[in-house]
């Protein structure tokens, strides 16, 4: 059944920002969809508002909208492309949803577009709770048992039956609440009478728990001529009760004896069928009684989701690729594997090895978070590892992790006792410190849920941990065998401390001939010859065991080390860029070998570069690949500087090494992070920097505040991206922060920095080549100096500063990328207060904003960086046309199309203990998981379109509520007066209403939550609880120490949803994106043609 | 302690002694199941092989009392990576180390069973030991060895599995269908899917005389799975020519795809590592629908896609093959009477996409009425 001739043009939608819950996997998935439908000749237009995406690089599709993913915008797009076909499985929930939205509508059916994939039925199918459950029951599947009470004594007949305890979901609740669990019959009466009371139809679902029962999924794939392959099977350690992204996951299923595995199998591909999931794939989710073997179906995805990310990255099977395939008509057998080349995708991958999965969690940004991990999923990212076991795949997914603790043993225990029963970040390490201290396997699985062979596999590293430190000397033999049960030689060196760290484990590994072997990810356990050179390593013990790479072609080779696991501050922003450099150097005829272990990226597919390692980014890791490629070939040079911090970190010790690290040198980088060093440059260069200090203890700070003057911007100063940084201003809260700050000591004191209140706050990315500097762009920050840069909105080009400053900027930069030695990207940190331009920090990195300015310049600078660092002069790129002939970044026509990029917050995700929502006050501190581009022709519209994609849309009628603090209130008065005028009714507390009510304003006082409420005599939290709010103006009074009323608003803003707006400068912005959106429609425009546009002005 | 597995030509993988000790010689042959080692070890068709285990971790489910596929471990060796310490499923009663030395399997772990695979796939099955304990030797000494074994091909195996007396497997339910079963190397679920059916399964001895199963008069004839090479089964092949003259209705499954094909006048041939796994995709040329299926084969009926051939009992044909090489997975006669695969429709282990063909049998059975 070859490809359907019928569909010439599909849209595809992508997922929007980079929210928990749905990351870059989607970006992969829709790359890859892209790719495949243009290699079969489709147009393919796509709508995602997320610039950091691949998938959004103008060559990728034939017409990209980087706009907001709402009915709304991507009618407008439908209207303007007319495809023939919508394919909305391969971009997440947001997808999906914007799909059904559409077809709701009627915008599918009038303008004759057809949805592949999945249809309406079967998404609704999927989606429907109790529908699934009859489908499940239909085609002879289990699911939990349930009942529908209407009063107490139904609920207590229906617990008789069920036993306890018992999930409580009250019907048609919003969001899940009323719901809870019911252990004791106490909690019972208490969770199951409240239901009642908060369902509109007194109505409740009693249903079965499966909490504790083991957790599995299966990834599956369908044809249209209904041939189904199971790719993969995920067992999770973690029972259920814990979001699958949060636990830590295995494939392929450890646990199951075939006829479990296999029935499994008959029922998911049953339900698969019957709830018509026509082509692509899905995810299907069981519980399975640890005792009883009882299996339930518990829910399905009709869609590609991060589940199959993980499992094609797993298995070499491209999960979104084939969708993608099957959705215009294909079969799996007429499709081939791209690994084997020889076989057809219609087979089930079996692995020789074993993936573990450990999710990224970020609850030190959240401080007052509850860290107990529930079904909502907290991750924002994750580390995949391969190994030949389950301990070593284990081992070097923890070490992936990035978060100071490595695997096992490489920090100091905690005081408190393992607590192995509650599920939170790291309880894998408690289940390690519970064995070790004694308890058995039994005890611990039982109390934790997990199955005891997975605790036996980690008490055989508790055996293994007491024979290295009961060894009289550290042999071959046995430090072959840890190597092969994962251990890293950080891990061996904190157990055997006559190595004085992992460098003396490593020379006596390597004076041993104790390296890792390089195996190959192939889809079918070695039975055919893999083309792809997509590799991990594994220690093996047998003397003859093999490694599998490929001699070196004539190319000259380059490494490019990732970013790893995504978190707060280290997104799939620098996925980009190392994609990017690869596809440059590609070009350039180099032959690029990539290492990084994010499961979701598109720089671990094994499309993008010529080699693939899928490895930690430790030091020791990294180094191995080097040695084996260098075995294999020449190395030309290793790339750092665009995977963000993670690689950076690396320069010095791989230069060290004796790698050959191009671009920017490490002692550049040093430079560039040395405070003394960077000072010295600054006043060289004769660049003013904020005053600074260090003090080690409060009395010192106190001192420097005082030369220095508040407001003062504190920071530990052995970390990065704003960890930790408070502005402070006053002697009270500075000495409330150096009494927290518990790690204050000689060599590691606090740095105290005058923070420029009011200042504008300009980002500028930059390349430089060693003769020359490229501007790539210059970012105006929307909000002041003291947000944090990845949590401010901004503008490019900037839209306020003036000639003079932006030559200012160019001469600053100039200055830095020469006096740093940068050779490729480059980026700076400007503070403008009054006319003084100050520097407030430079990184000769790629930063996050590289995508963006990419997007809204029409220059790859990313690329340009990576060519570079090899060797080429920028002069020598203007004329091959990747950089412009002429101009740069910095001279952008002021009345072109102007690009905003907002970022996205995570708030509402997390809960305190009490079940409140968390404060969305904006800080020095970076909280957000993602950004979009709004991209318009004037910066209100480009504002209003940011926010549309961010937050759903401002609104344009109704009540705005604004509490402003006394040094924001000047700012305003305008405003506030503009959005009385578009109509909206302005609500206020006390002290704000006083000041607009002497402009002449009407205003409604609300109570503040503190001055309490009563009848007739509602607060604003009421007010917001009600849905009477459309829009909230709060900005904080200082920044430090509790702040009840402000915490309360944005709490509650958080929880329903509404958008809030902290800075006056923010307020503002609003103001003028509502009056675009009142003006008129706003519009939508290609980037291909925006860009055309660019270019032209620019020749 | 020490185990060494050794392969004909002289490549020798080192690793520890798993379950019983001593030496183990067959082919080295490798299984990609990723589930089901009990059915697997316990499978009839590996006998005489040292069965080559690519998913890395092994033992973790235990060893059950339902699982067993025959009367117990058939394989001549095993070779795993990492066997589990611990076993973990409810059904467990004992660990797979527990099995295998009471059955005084000799099996080798701890070796890089990636590059044995490899090895086996460009060089071929080939015939292998295992060695431990008392029986290690130098290299030299235990290659020679190896090499005095007997080869695969030619290999007369299914008289050293088949049951020595008839026994009966009942219908579940209403009986509905009596079926006469040669056994070379029968599976347990094979009678079990059959029972499901309505059917009663006489399981003959595999040299029991034409009149065993005339006696019976049964409504088909069964021609299972089983070990060794197809060419050597001339009684077999003997035995399917006169069901077919007698117009019975035959299904075969695996080495009982063999042994039609041959009495259809076909021929067999050693493939160079075989089919041994349990997700590989077959192709039904009528309707170009793919199942994916339980296999163990090392042998092979000659032909193709899209051929057709004359036979005294009527035309018959290709009717399945596998994508990945175009191997024949099927043969049928044009009437339908006779239909036989090369893979496992009973799976046991594996996925269970082509139970359709007992339905088809049953069809059969029920048409000839």
């Amino acid at each position: 059944m070859p490809r359907r001739d019928d569909i010439n043009h599909v849209m595809v939608i992508g997922s929007g920002p980079i929210v928990i819950g749905q990351a870059c996997e989607f970006d992969y998935s829709g790359t890859q969809a892209c790719r495949v439908l243009r290699a079969e000749g489709i147009r393919v237009s796509l709508v995602n508002s997320n610039p950091a995406t691949i998938m959004t690089d103008p060559e990728f599709a034939d017409a990209t909208y980087v706009e907001p993913i709402t009915p709304e915008f991507v009618e407008q797009v439908i209207a303007a492309e007319r495809p023939d076909a919508l394919l909305a499985t391969l971009g997440g929930q947001t997808a999906l949803n914007t799909a059904v939205a559409l077809h709701e509508r009627g915008v599918l059916e009038r303008y004759g577009v057809e949805l592949i994939g999945a249809d309406i039925e079967a998404i609704q199918r999927g989606e429907d709770r109790l529908k699934f459950k009859e489908i499940v029951q239909s085609v002879g599947g289990d699911v939990p048992r349930s009942a529908v009470c209407h009063s107490m004594d139904e609920v207590r007949a229906a617990v008789a039956e069920l036993g306890l305890p018992v999930v409580i979901r009250p019907s048609f609740t919003m969001g899940g609440l009323g719901s809870g669990m019911a252990h004791t019959p106490e909690e019972l009466d208490r969770l199951a009478s409240a239901g009642l009371a908060a369902s509109p139809v007194t109505e409740v679902l009693i249903e079965e728990s499966v909490l504790g029962w083991k957790e599995y999924e299966l990834e599956l794939m369908r044809d249209r001529h209904d041939n189904v392959v199971v790719v993969c099977s995920i067992e999770n350690l973690d029972p259920m009760g814990v979001h699958t992204g949060d636990s830590i996951t295995v494939a392929p299923a450890m646990t199951l004896t075939d006829r479990e595995y296999q029935h499994m199998r008959d029922v998911g591909i049953a339900v698969l069928r019957a709830v018509g999931v026509d082509t692509g794939g899905c995810n299907i989710q069981f519980a399975v009684h640890p005792k009883t073997g009882r299996l339930v179906v518990i829910e399905m995805n009709p869609r590609v989701s991060r589940s199959s990310a993980l499992a094609s990255k797993a298995t070499g099977f491209p999960i979104a690729k084939i969708a993608a395939k099957l959705a215009i008509g294909y079969t799996l057998d007429e499709i081939r594997n791209d690994i084997t080349g020889e076989t057809p995708a219609a087979f089930e991958p079996t692995l020789d090895y074993v993936v573990v999965k450990v999710p990224r969690f970020a609850f030190e940004k959240f401080p007052g978070a509850d860290p107990e991990l529930t079904t909502t999923m907290k991750s924002v990212g994750e580390a995949m590892a391969l190994g030949r076991s389950f301990g070593e795949a284990l081992g070097k997914a923890l070490r992936s992790m990035e978060t100071g603790t490595a695997g096992f043993w490489t920090v100091p225990d905690p005081d408190e006792e393992p607590d192995v029963a509650t599920p939170t970040d790291g309880r894998i390490y408690a289940v390690e410190r519970a064995l070790r201290g004694g308890r058995s396997v039994e005890d611990v699985a039982r109390e934790s849920g997990i199955d005891p062979w997975f605790v036996d596999q980690i008490a055989a590293f508790v055996e293994l941990r007491a024979e290295i430190l009961a060894a009289p000397v550290l042999d071959a033999d046995l430090l072959r065998r840890a190597k092969r049960a994962g251990l890293s030689d950080r891990q061996l060196a904190a157990l055997r401390p006559e190595f004085a760290g992992e460098d003396g484990v490593r020379s006596l590994r390597h004076r041993l001939g104790i390296r890792p072997v390089y195996k190959t990810v192939d889809t079918c356990a070695a039975e055919f010859a893999a083309k792809t050179p997509y590799h991990y390593s594994a220690y093996e013990t047998d003397p003859a065991a093999e490694s599998e790479i490929a001699p070196q072609t004539e190319k000259p080779k380059v490494i490019i080390l990732g970013s790893g696991p995504n978190r707060i501050g280290q997104g799939i922003e620098f996925d980009y860029s190392c994609v990017h450099a690869v596809m440059a150097l590609r070009e350039a005829g180099f032959e690029t070998v990539m290492v990084n272990c994010n499961p979701e990226t598109v720089s671990t597919d094994y499309d993008t570069a010529d080699r693939l390692y899928f490895e930690p980014l430790t030091f020791e890791d990294v180094l191995e690949v080097i040695h084996a490629e260098q075995a294999s070939g020449t190395v030309a040079g290793v790339i750092v500087q665009l995977g963000g911090q993670t690689p950076l970190g690396l320069a010095q010790r791989l230069t060290a090494a004796g790698v050959p690290v191009v671009g920017t040198s490490a002692a550049a980088i040093d430079l560039a992070e040395d405070r003394g060093e960077f000072g010295e440059l600054l006043r060289t260069a004769g660049l003013p920097a904020p005053e600074f200090g260090m003090a080690t203890s409060f009395e010192e700070a106190k001192a420097i505040a005082a030369r220095i003057g508040y407001p003062v911007l504190v920071r530990p100063s052995y970390v990065l991206g704003g960890r930790g940084m408070e502005i402070v201003y006053d002697d009270e809260t500075l000495a409330g922060y150096i009494s927290r700050a518990t790690t204050i000591s000689e060599d590691r004191p606090v740095l105290v920095d005058r923070f420029l209140d009011d200042a504008i706050e300009i980002d500028v990315d930059a390349l430089c080549d060693g003769h020359e500097v490229f501007i790539g762009g210059v970012m105006e920050h929307i909000e002041e100096a003291g947000v944090h840069s990845g949590d401010s909105s901004c503008a490019l080009p900037p839209i306020t500063l003036g000639r003079t400053v932006l030559e200012k900027v160019r001469r600053s930069t100039e200055a830095l990328a020469h006096g740093i030695g940068v050779r490729g990207l480059l980026n700076v940190q400007y503070a403008l207060h009054g006319d003084t331009l100050y520097v407030l920090e430079a990184n000769p990195r790629a930063s996050r904003t590289v995508p963006f300015v990419s997007k809204a310049t029409a220059v790859p600078l990313a690329k340009a960086a990576a060519r570079i660092a090899l060797g080429a002069t920028i002069a020598e790129l203007r004329a091959e046309g990747m950089l412009p002939a002429t101009g740069d970044g910095g001279d952008l026509p002021l009345d072109g199309p102007v690009a905003v990029k907002e970022a996205v917050l995570p708030f509402h995700r997390f809960r305190t203990r009490d079940g409140e929502g968390l404060d969305s006050l904006l800080g020095p501190e970076m909280k957000s998981t993602g950004e979009v581009m709004g991209f318009d022709a004037s910066f209100g519209a480009a504002f209003a379109k940011s926010q549309a994609a961010a937050y759903g849309s401002l609104p344009t009628s109704g009540r705005v509520f604004v509490s402003i603090a006394d040094r924001d209130k000047r700012a305003m008065v305008f405003p506030v007066l503009r959005l009385a005028a578009l109509g909206f009714e302005v609500l206020a507390t006390e002290g704000t209403a006083e000041v607009l009510r002497r402009h002449g304003l009407e205003v409604t006082v609300v109570r503040k939550a503190s001055e309490g409420g009563g009848p007739g005599q509602e607060t604003v939290l009421d007010r917001i609880k009600a849905g009477e709010v459309d829009l909230i103006i709060n900005t904080p009074y200082g920044n430090s120490g509790p702040r009840v009323d402000g915490y309360e608003i944005r709490a509650a803003a958080v929880a329903h949803g509404v958008p809030c707006i902290t800075t006056m400068a923010g307020a503002s912005a609003a103001v003028q994106g509502i009056e675009a959106m009142i003006a008129g429609k706003i519009g939508v425009r290609s980037l291909q043609d925006a860009h055309a546009v660019l270019r032209k002005a620019r020749s | 302690m020490t185990a060494v597995l050794v392969l004909e030509d002289g490549r020798i993988f080192r690793g520890q002694a798993y379950g019983a000790t001593g030496t183990a010689l067959g082919e080295a042959v490798f299984t990609t199941g990723m589930t089901g080692y009990q059915e697997t070890l316990t499978d009839p068709s590996y006998h005489g092989q040292i069965v080559v285990q690519t998913a890395p971790m092994i033992g973790n489910t235990g060893w059950n009392d339902e699982d067993d596929e025959s009367r117990g471990i058939q394989v001549a060796g095993y070779a795993v990576r990492d066997p589990a310490r611990i076993p973990s499923n409810w059904r467990s009663r004992r660990s797979l180390e527990e099995a295998l030395t009471e059955q005084g399997i000799v099996a080798i772990a701890g070796i890089d069973t990636r590059a044995v695979v490899r090895h086996l796939r460009e060089r071929g099955a080939m015939r292998a030991g295992v060695f431990s304990g008392p029986d290690l030797a130098d290299d030299a000494e235990l290659v020679e060895r190896v090499l005095a074994s007997p080869r695969m091909e030619g290999a007369d195996l299914y008289g050293a599995v088949t049951t020595k007396e008839p026994y009966v497997v009942p219908a579940a339910g209403e009986k509905r269908f009596v079926v006469a079963a040669i056994d070379v190397g029968i599976k347990f679920n094979t009678p079990r899917m059959m029972a499901q059916r309505g059917i009663e399964t006489h399981v003959l001895p595999a040299d029991s005389p034409f009149d065993a199963i005339t006696e019976l008069n049964p409504d088909g004839v069964f021609i299972a799975n089983g070990p060794g090479d197809p060419a050597t089964a001339d009684k077999p092949v003997a035995l399917v020519r006169q069901a077919l003259e007698a117009d019975l209705p035959v299904f075969g499954i695996c080495f009982g795809n063999q042994i039609l094909a041959r009495a259809l006048g076909r021929g067999t041939y050693k493939m160079r590592y075989g089919h041994r796994g349990i997700n590989i995709p077959v192709v039904e040329l009528d309707t170009g629908r793919v199942a994916i299926t339980s296999q163990n084969h090392g042998f092979a009926v000659e032909g193709e896609a899209g051929e057709e051939w004359d036979t005294p009992y009527g035309r018959a044909r290709v009717t399945h093959v596998c994508p990945n090489d175009g191997c024949v997975e099927g043969v049928a006669l044009f009437s339908g009477r006779a239909f036989s695969v090369q893979y496992h429709p009973e799976a046991a282990a594996g996925p269970h996409d082509a139970a359709g063909l007992f339905d088809q049998f049953a069809q059969l059975m029920e048409g000839g009425r």
